[in-house]
């Protein structure tokens, strides 16, 4: 792996030597100073059990996971250089991303990229079940990993209103319909009937879960601009900090499970 | 002809009860269906009867649209996956019989091993077929767009996406404000709860069934049947109104499936004695209110005081979280109960209160 001619020749220059500050990682103490000394693998150990390496035990599930959230993050960074939330542009904006960007794929990419999401992180969860691997120590990074499912789910849904199509504003007002039945905070759920003073209705369709959702009591121009920022800024910013905490408890746990 | 009888299977009416058994022989069986063999063929047989299942027009339709592909890919996953966790778990189930350690704590796999090169380079090579695979299929189908917004023309179906039509499909069992908020909402606190009921210490970095059999029982029967499961069928079996279609169907309009539904205190107060409804909602009500609350508050205490299974969880866990368990158990056991009640006695509601907007 030392290497010969050019290939070392490079490997000495002041350039290489600044970025890489170790050998190539041939010997123990290289092999340390690569996974320690850069930021983005220092998040693996240094050493781990083989069986925490395998294929066949995590099936890199998690890990694929995560690879997804940051492929969705860059594609989705550059589709909002040609997306404007409001009723006017939204639709439009979709169509001329299509027809001026030849041969583009990000949104495609995007899109089958929140599909893939969601599927890997069920997947993920599935393995963490069959390996036992939410029993102690590791309860409550189980408990971050479900906060992390359900904000992958709406991570997606919040982006489906965004073509502002169809497709989306129904398959948002189906979701969002529900929001109207939760018990005493929804204008149509148990309990909101009660909750009124003479003629006073305080749980309308006015102030309910599904207004403050929406910002309206349909899907219009407001939750176009809700769901936009809840997907572009907010739950992205909260799921980069839970998957932050969810690997930090990986490895405080002990490293990926092994039979104790 | 086989086309038609499997548009009759395909009816929840039918394929829930397959489904539910299919499941059960599954995990009865578990070593048999996770052998490499049985992997094998029912890869072998599956390949030509999917290509059987595309090449009809009407099946062709429903699962070339590009959002509808992902399922196709969720349903390959999960297939695979669940056999493999058997397998895994069969054959470290043998070894264990014979007094051997599973095979992830054999020395050799216990062992120290450098992250570089062999986890990251494991990564890497996952990157790149993910990144291949999603350039792949960003090329061949492009992102659906369809009209633009119309708030005042509903098309028919109206379907949430994918990943919740399960709970679309509850809504044919259910009211929103369980279907859409209160279960779905203890799915995800039960999600959470698990590792806080399950005390049992075994199994924890291994794959294995034989010793944590009744957990992997209830999870994989909410996670395969209750959710995978109702999501194939909210998605390729439900066409306009919400009304069942069969895979080889077309997606008529028309079709016109007549139901009759009544509630249980209809059953009750009308037909069975005879007098007519109450005027007090209460008293209406009443046999719902107590089969619901007989059906939380005394099946746990009767489960834990008759079944020998029973008493053991109650020894194992503790009260608390025996109740927790149960009430969680039952809860997700609710939905089944309530889909063959409605079949067999085209039961609406076990409690109407549609005066409270309460109904279960
Ligand atoms: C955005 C979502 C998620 C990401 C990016 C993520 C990422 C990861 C990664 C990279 C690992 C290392 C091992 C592996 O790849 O399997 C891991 C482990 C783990 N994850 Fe997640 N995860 C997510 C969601 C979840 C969910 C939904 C659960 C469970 C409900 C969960 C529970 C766990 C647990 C308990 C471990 C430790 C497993 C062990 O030690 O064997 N995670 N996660």
């Amino acid at each position: 792996m030392a290497g010969n001619g050019i290939a070392k020749k490079v490997r000495e220059t002041q350039v290489w030597k600044s970025i890489f500050r170790h050998g190539p990682p041939d010997n123990a103490r290289n092999r340390a100073a690569v996974i320690a000394g850069n930021v983005f693998l220092h998040l693996h150990p240094i050493k781990l059990k083989k069986s925490g390496v395998q294929l066949g035990y995590t099936w890199c599930m998690g890990g694929l996971t995560f690879f997804i959230f940051l492929a969705l993050t860059v594609t989705g960074l550059l589709l909002m250089f040609y997306y404007r939330p409001t009723a006017e542009y939204a639709f439009n904006d979709i169509i001329a991303l299509r027809e001026h960007v030849p041969l583009g794929i990000m949104r495609e990419i995007h899109r089958w990229g929140a599909h893939a999401m969601v599927i890997t992180v069920w997947i993920h969860m599935f393995r963490v079940f069959m390996t036992g691997s939410y029993k102690p120590p590791r309860e409550f990074n189980w408990g971050i990993g479900v906060i992390l499912l359900v904000l992958t789910l709406l991570l997606s849904f919040t982006g489906y209103l965004l073509p502002w199509d169809q497709l989306a504003i129904w398959a948002i007002t189906v979701g969002s319909n529900m929001a109207k039945a939760t018990p005493f905070m929804g204008n149509g759920g148990p309990g909101a009937m009660l909750a009124r003073i003479g003629d006073f209705v305080m749980v309308s369709d006015k102030n309910d879960v599904r207004f403050q959702l929406l910002g309206g009591r349909f899907v219009g121009e407001p939750a176009l601009l809700r769901f936009y920022i809840l997907h572009c800024v907010f739950i992205p910013l909260v799921v980069g900090v839970l998957i932050a905490v969810h690997f930090w408890r990986v490895r405080k746990d002990g490293g990926i499970s092994a039979p104790l | 002809m086989l086309k038609a009888l499997i548009n009759q299977l395909a009816d929840p009416i039918i394929s829930f009860p397959i489904a539910t058994l299919a499941f059960w022989w599954m995990i009865k069986y578990y070593r048999f269906f996770g052998s490499k063999k049985f992997g094998m063929w029912a890869l072998i047989v599956s390949i030509p009867v999917v290509a059987w299942f595309f090449a009809d027009p009407n099946f062709y339709l429903i699962i070339k649209t590009p959002d509808n592909v992902p399922i196709g890919i969720l349903l390959i996953l999960v297939c695979f996956f669940t056999w493999f966790s058997l397998h895994k778990a069969a054959v470290n189930d043998e070894r264990i019989e014979q007094g051997l350690v599973p095979i992830e704590a054999l020395p050799e796999n216990r062992e120290k091993v450098w992250s570089w090169p062999n986890l990251v380079y494991t990564e890497l090579f996952a990157i790149i077929a993910c990144t291949a695979f999603l350039v792949i299929w960003a090329i061949i189908f492009k992102a659906p767009l369809e009209e633009p917004a119309n708030p005042t023309w509903a098309p028919n179906p109206a379907k949430a996406p994918w990943y919740f039509l399960g709970l679309q499909e509850m809504l044919v069992y259910f009211d929103p404000w369980m279907a859409g908020v209160v279960l779905p909402g203890l799915v995800v606190a039960g999600l959470i709860a698990i590792p806080y009921i399950d005390t049992n210490p075994k199994g924890n970095g291994y794959f294995t069934f034989m010793e944590r059999k009744w957990a992997i029982i209830s999870f994989l029967y909410g996670w395969l049947v209750l959710w995978v499961y109702l999501i194939i069928v909210g998605v390729f079996f439900r066409g306009p109104n919400w009304t069942f279609y069969g895979p080889f169907e077309y997606w008529d309009l028309h079709k016109v499936v007549a139901e009759y539904n009544i509630n249980l205190s209809e059953f009750i107060w009308i037909k069975g004695l005879g007098i007519g409804m109450p005027k007090n909602l209460i008293l209406r009500e009443i046999f719902g209110i107590l089969l619901t609350f007989a059906y939380v508050g005394i099946i746990p205490v009767w489960v834990a005081k008759a079944t020998k299974i029973g008493r053991k969880f109650y020894e194992d866990m503790g009260s608390i979280r025996y109740y927790i368990f149960m009430f969680l158990f039952i809860t997700m056991m609710s939905l089944p109960i309530k889909m063959v009640l409605r079949w067999l006695f085209s039961l609406k509601y076990i409690v109407a209160l549609p005066e409270w907007e309460l109904n279960l």
